[in-house]
């Protein structure tokens, strides 16, 4: 048998059967499941008679549709406050492993709780209605986005019907200098690889740059991966892996723990394994990037300029760009530095890990000074409940609350606007989330695309500029 | 869902890369926990000038006359010709239930987004991917021709242009055999039920620690 990658092995560890033309039954470990894309799946169950396969698999949060304004206790929108409440309902009928309803102490982005609850763990496979559950490839899992009949697929038969992807590597040499983060890194390879470079691939990211990483920066990058068109993005597992299980609720313990890491030290791609694509970047030729249009990809550098459309030579690209630039009401040849942004935010399942949270605070002490005066609204939404108490334990909301940003309790929230947290027309933002899509954080939104501590120093000077002075 | 065999109907071009399913259904329309009643509510931004909420009568909402599927020549289209990389970004499933609702029973496009893809598979919804320059031939022959149709053969795996042309196309052949027969996955699935029984009695054995996890509240 040829060398396997890490895809090859988990792959092969949850493949139950294979058709002739490559259509298989992947066994499925974990099931995350919100409010969204799940009352379509339950309800066909319940029309088809049919029961959960394995129940224990699930776990459980309203995260896309909940307020996180503080002081809401009860969710003001009737028909998001329905949909939560069909979750309820769901969860009550047919069961989970764990459910964390609105406002438990542990509800929160998807996948921020998976991880830090140890509901994910290396080597699974994990699904979720929700395209950035390649997160959870940050852990050598195998974690991919479904859609709703695929939830419904996976609850009845515990297994995803899919074709093996082949294989891709980004390897990245060096270290990141300081003041660049993950996000950076990730919106730099989808600046290289374009928004469907990695269609078809499942991506493993290696080298120094990514194994210096912390769990929380590979979290970062895999659940990019998407953006980049690939459903899987995956790091091997390492000491760092294993160390970050330690004591989690649902970590095995003593010898099950013992028998788990064994398995878990087997998490990587043999050193002769071959890949169908690789890329090779440097870290440390990166410095933090801004997205100037309406994909991930239209992407530069803080000291870049918003690119003239004829220098496109592509003529779909070219297109994109006009268009992207008309609906940004950006005019080519702008620095980045000086656009001005309205708002702000500070979250996702991208960004709002206690890291990022950390580095954000930062930002704001070593800048001396709270929001600028354009700015209207600053929103720091942490990813858990989890992380919010653990972000008040180390005094970071007093931090953000002193420089007038707005301390919010934890879901999805401006990254999609499925909540109140929308920007208006025309209103620019400086986000931490994954897609800068026309609309993504409300109708005629304008959103850029930073790291925590990008979109942090945005917020207190109120236009773009370099943070590597700040870290150095 | 609905078999898919042979459909002939008016195309309409959407002529731009990477639309993604935030532009085919927005978020507020996600809050619905039905699977029907998307199709008002496709590429709501650019189909309407004013701000669309669920529930509301689209019927007299102000049009935007310069979006495609506003124009009177595309009035009844069920094929739709777009772009590379058509379906990025989320997983909503809404977005083909808004495509289906709306009428669409085939998309033509050089790339589709993979997780869409799938989506569509389990909807009825046939893509058909076609080199990009075919594609740009049947974008000008569309902007040239008004009530422009073109005749997809599932069982053949072929596109008939009004002159005549024949133009195959490929599609993997389970993904053929589930739309020809319309079937539930699920059930299909569910015929292997001791064959996953087996595995998973295999698998537990080999990864007692992933089943460890018991219930914490």
């Amino acid at each position: 048998m040829a060398a396997q990658t890490l895809y090859d092995k988990l792959w092969q560890a949850h493949l139950v059967r294979q058709e002739p033309d490559g259509t298989a039954l992947i066994y499925i470990d974990r099931h995350l499941v919100h409010e969204v894309t799940s009352p379509q799946a339950f309800e066909g169950l319940r029309i088809a008679g049919r029961k959960p396969w394995r129940i224990d698999s699930v776990v459980a949060t309203a995260d896309h549709n909940v307020p996180t304004d503080p002081t809401e206790a009860e969710i003001g929108d009737p028909i998001s406050r329905e949909q939560v409440a069909a979750l309820d309902a769901n969860i009550r009928t047919f069961g989970a492993l764990a459910y964390y309803p609105y406002r438990d102490p542990h509800q929160g982005i998807v996948h921020v709780i998976g991880p830090e609850l140890g509901a994910v763990l290396p080597g699974m496979t994990v699904v979720c209605g929700d395209s950035h559950t390649s997160t959870h490839g940050a852990f050598a899992c195998l974690a991919h986005g479904i859609g709703t009949s695929e939830v419904e697929h996976v609850l009845a038969t515990q297994c995803l019907l899919a074709k093996k992807s082949k294989n891709m590597r980004i390897w990245v040499d060096g270290t990141l200098s300081p003041g660049v983060f993950a996000k950076d890194l990730i919106l730099a390879i989808i600046g290289k690889i374009g928004t469907a470079g990695g269609t078809g691939y499942a991506i493993e990211f290696a080298g120094p740059a990514i194994t210096n990483l912390s769990m929380e920066g590979r979290m970062t990058i895999c659940n990019m991966a998407i953006e980049a068109g690939a459903r899987v993005g995956m790091v091997a597992a390492d000491e760092a892996t294993i160390e970050y299980f330690i004591d989690k609720p649902f970590t095995p313990k003593g010898a099950l723990w013992e028998q788990a890491v064994a398995y878990w030290r087997t998490l990587h791609s043999e050193p002769d394994a071959c890949f169908d694509r690789e890329v090779a970047l440097d870290a440390r030729a990166l410095v933090p990037m801004v997205t100037w249009g309406t994909n991930p990809e239209q992407v530069t550098t803080i000291d870049g300029r918003v690119p003239d459309p004829a220098s496109f030579t592509d003529p779909s690209k070219r297109a994109a760009a006009e268009r992207a630039l008309a609906y940004m009401g950006l005019q080519p040849g702008t620095p980045i530095e000086e656009i001005t942004i309205d708002q702000v935010f500070i979250g996702s399942c991208t960004n709002s890990r206690i890291e990022d949270l950390r580095v954000a605070a930062r930002v704001v002490q070593a800048l001396g000074r709270g929001k600028a005066a354009n700015v209207k609204r600053v929103l720091v939404v942490p990813g858990s409940g989890q992380v919010k108490a653990q972000a008040e334990a180390e005094g970071l909301d007093r931090i953000f609350t002193a420089a007038g940003f707005e301390w919010r309790a934890p879901g999805c929230s401006m990254c999609l606007g499925m909540n109140p947290d929308q920007l208006m027309p025309g209103e620019r933002c400086a986000s931490t989330s994954n897609r800068n899509f026309e609309g993504r954080q409300g109708p005629g939104g304008r959103t850029h695309l930073v790291s925590p501590a990008m979109a942090a120093a945005a917020a207190v000077v109120g236009h773009f500029t370099d943070v590597r002075p700040l870290f150095s | 869902m609905q078999p898919f065999t042979v459909h002939e109907g008016i195309v309409a071009p959407l002529d731009r890369a990477n639309v993604d399913t935030d532009a085919i259904i927005p978020k507020q329309f996600l809050k619905s926990i039905h699977r029907s009643g998307f199709g008002p509510y496709l590429f709501d931004e650019w189909r309407y000038l004013d701000r669309g909420e669920p529930g509301v009568d689209c019927r007299n909402r102000p049009k935007n006359p310069a979006f495609v599927l506003n124009q009177p020549r595309y009035q009844g289209a069920t094929i739709l010709l777009a772009r590379e990389n058509f379906g990025c970004g989320s997983s909503r499933e809404h977005a083909p239930w808004a495509l289906v609702d709306y009428g669409f029973r085939a998309i033509i496009a050089p790339s589709f987004a993979d997780i869409f893809a799938t989506n569509c598979l389990k909807n009825g919804l046939l893509l058909v991917m076609l080199p990009s320059q075919t594609v740009d031939r049947l974008f000008s022959e569309c902007a040239a021709t008004t009530g422009y149709r073109l005749r997809i053969d599932l069982p053949a795996q072929t596109v008939t242009t009004p002159s005549g042309e024949v133009i195959s196309f490929a599609i993997d052949p389970f993904s053929k055999e589930c739309l020809l027969n319309g079937w539930d996955e699920i059930g299909l699935t569910l015929r292997h039920a001791e064959e996953i029984r087996a595995f998973e009695a295999s698998y537990r054995a080999r990864f007692p620690f992933f089943f460890a996890q018991g219930m914490m509240q």
